[in-house]
């Protein structure tokens, strides 16, 4: 069958079944298990009521706990097991041959850089953004632009990136802008992505331009919502723009800030199409969700790809375990 | 925030320039790569993408008509022509030229150049020549004349008939309508799953209903590399394998938990009013729910849309993990980009239009419907 026919079936079939689930599921629970009518009316509607909500709750619950709550059980199961041993159990092997390896300390040096420079920038940079469009009147149109990228793959962003970062040989012409200005000035043409350590730098300018955007329409909206009257204060008494903007914004808009921050955090961590695409992990650009596909998928090491995921698991929890604990708090 | 005192300060100079500086920076990438998916390949190796916005010059040799085509005018002997046209160029402006590769600029338009022997040479502004001589030509070429030439900005659209065309090289046609295939049905479905939980989490009171949100709150940061192995696994064994189904099922589940955190926040905010009537006439929850709550949550189900079409669009892990196998018939655009990085790393403008191509339809997503994705962003951020 060709796949765009098999895909209309499926999205008829997927949405048909959607609705003939909870339709039918709904009418089997109020005219057969507990008809509304009868002696027993009253206790019926109240047990139908009881039952109703996880009618409309199951095929979500079983999607979730089957692609996402499952699959962190089964992988920290899969991490203490060796494959080519049938699947025994072997402890901390996994991880003990992970941690002797150089190229998994790479990945969590380079990773540690990612989360530490990514989030910075794109939120000082978005933080900048937010305040400057806020202030002049083509403002939305700047903000569409710089909003842009978060629309590009982070392969297509890959491919804009190498253009920029390209490199001839001296004495030819550069058609890579970086090297044609560092020529132009009088430079020697730089090979950005295979300088080590700096290299990694490249690539996360890459990120940084892409998650701008976002954090500068959320810190955009935060800054709006400032009541005026604080503002009008720091004028009245004096202050500077500077100082209105540290000391009056700033920290009123704080918990959008933290938010920004870590949902970019998270962001980061599972940074993979970007050095896949542009480095491949090549001069020590390694970040661990790449060391992940490649144990997995090159060298077929389920044991040590799977630890490996688990350190990421285990990066994530704290930020997991925050926002749980604010959503929890919200709802009080 | 207009009409603040203090506001028209000397720095609102200083405003716009920054503004002005902050969007060249984050629009000249994307600018360079689709400016040059319109650039031949030779003109991409000979400058860079900016060079090609404004008219460029060029020293190219021409010769003169050989000397069988000389006339004879009284006493003396002449070879007239065009350049551009004996060439089969597309005529230019000349700005300089020369006789010798030493000096290519020795002339403007309209000199005359005196050979001594070999004659006088005149090369006007627009390639014309005449070549006089008071004796024979003789050999069987022309004089050389080095020609500094303007030539206009060109661009072509060939690069994309290339990439689109029946001939299909690099398989980009084909990738793209696997990637729409794998985009919608992974779009739609997440979205009646979700809303259905969500209006459950909003409006139906259950134990345990605190708690799932909480689930659902922590299910939306767990990092989708976690699920690659055991889920392959599964659907080895349950016999989907790699395929379109797998990337369905996968994008649904790992799009879930966004959209039920979306919907619900929304849902929780629609007037309580409206529901509570609804009962009292009688409604049931089933019709509540697809008669006033599906139509007046069509905001954030529109946000979720295109969250869930940009993220499904953009894929290339999941695609890698659960689409595309050994055929590679189901591969798709991300996937194409990258192995066109690893084997065609130098041809610029192959990789710049199929780049190009992979990322319009996300843009025009995005500029269409940019007001949605805002509104969904400020939701789906916990705060």
């Amino acid at each position: 069958m060709h796949p765009a026919l098999q895909g209309l079936l499926t999205i008829v079939i997927g949405v048909g079944g959607c609705i003939g689930y909870f339709y039918f599921s709904n009418q089997f629970l109020d005219k057969v298990l507990f008809p509304a009518k009868g002696p027993n009316a009253g206790r019926n509607i109240n047990r139908a009521n009881m039952i109703r909500p996880w009618l409309f709750l199951f095929p979500a619950l079983f999607a979730l706990g089957l692609y996402l709550a499952y699959p962190v059980v089964e992988t920290l199961r899969l991490s203490l097991t060796d494959r080519s041993q049938g699947g025994a159990f072997v402890g901390f092997a996994n991880y003990s041959q992970m941690f002797g390896e150089p190229k998994f300390w790479e990945a969590m040096r380079n990773n540690m850089l990612w989360l530490i420079i990514v989030p910075a920038f794109s939120t000082a940079f978005g933080l900048l953004a937010a305040q400057l469009t806020d202030r002049i009147a083509w403002g939305n149109i700047a903000k569409s632009l710089i909003f842009m990228p978060m629309a590009i793959s982070f392969v297509g962003a890959a491919v804009i990136w190498k253009l920029v970062y390209d490199v001839r040989p001296a004495g030819e012409g550069q058609i890579g802008i970086l090297n044609a200005i560092i020529v132009s000035l009088g430079g020697e043409p730089v090979t950005f992505l295979s300088v080590p350590f700096w290299n990694n730098f490249f690539l996360m300018i890459v990120l940084i331009w892409i998650q701008t955007g976002f954090a500068m329409v959320i810190l955009s909206a935060a800054l709006r919502g400032i009541p005026e009257e604080t503002v009008e204060a720091a004028i009245v008494d004096g202050a500077n723009p500077f100082q209105i903007f540290f000391k009056i914004k700033v920290p009123q808009i704080m918990g959008t800030i933290v938010v920004v921050w870590t949902t970019i955090t998270i962001v980061v961590l599972k940074v993979f199409d970007i050095v896949f695409a542009m480095t491949n992990g090549q001069w020590e650009t390694q970040v661990l969700a790449n060391y992940m596909y490649d144990k997995l998928f090159r060298s077929n090491d389920w044991g040590v790809g799977s630890a490996s995921a688990m350190v990421i698991m285990l990066l994530v929890t704290p930020i997991l375990v925050w926002n749980v604990y604010n959503a929890r708090k919200e709802m009080r | 925030m207009d009409g603040i005192a203090g506001k028209k300060s000397g720095l609102t100079w200083a405003v716009h320039i920054s503004v002005v500086l902050l969007v060249a920076l984050w629009l000249f990438p994307t600018l360079g790569l689709l400016i040059s998916s319109f650039r031949t390949a030779d003109q991409i190796a000979a400058s860079g993408w900016w060079a090609s916005l404004f008219p460029s010059e060029q020293t190219v040799q021409y010769r003169t008509g050989a000397p069988d085509t000389q006339v004879q005018e009284g006493t003396s002997f002449v070879i007239e022509g065009n350049v551009f046209d004996e060439a089969g160029e597309d005529r230019a402006d000349i700005s300089a030229w020369g006789t010798s590769a030493r000096d290519v600029s020795a002339y403007a338009p309209g000199d005359t150049a005196d050979m001594g022997d070999d004659g006088q040479l005149t090369l006007q502004g627009d390639g014309t020549y005449r070549l006089v001589n008071d004796q024979e030509f003789e050999g069987r070429r022309g004089e050389r004349m080095f020609v500094t030439k303007i030539t206009p900005p060109e661009f072509t659209l060939q690069n994309y008939r290339n990439v689109l065309g029946p001939e299909n090289r690099e398989g980009m046609l084909k990738a793209f309508f696997n990637t729409l295939t794998v985009t919608i049905p992974a779009t739609i479905i997440p979205i009646l799953v979700a809303a259905f939980a969500a209006y459950a989490l909003a409006w139906m009171d259950f134990p345990g209903r605190a708690l799932l949100i909480a689930a659902v709150v922590g299910l939306l940061v767990v990092p989708l590399q976690l699920a690659l192995i055991p889920l392959l696994k599964l659907h080895n064994e349950v016999g989907i394998g790699k395929g379109y189904l797998g990337v369905w099922l996968a994008h649904t589940g790992f799009g879930l938990p966004l959209a039920i955190y979306l919907l619900r926040n929304y849902m929780v905010g629609l007037p309580r009013d409206i529901i509570e009537n609804a009962k009292v006439d009688g409604a049931t929850d089933f019709q509540i729910f697809m008669k006033i709550i599906l139509p007046l949550s069509f905001p954030a189900l529109a946000s979720f849309a295109i969250f869930q079409f940009l993220w499904t669009w953009n894929d290339l892990l999941v695609a890698l993990v659960f689409l595309i196998d050994a055929t590679g018939e189901t591969t798709v655009m991300t996937k194409q980009i990258v192995e066109l990085l690893g084997t065609r790393g130098g041809n610029w403008e192959i990789l710049a239009t199929s780049a190009f191509v992979s990322i319009a339809v996300p843009l025009i997503v995005f500029f269409a419907m940019q007001r949605y994705l805002v509104r969904g962003l400020l939701a789906g951020s916990v705060k």
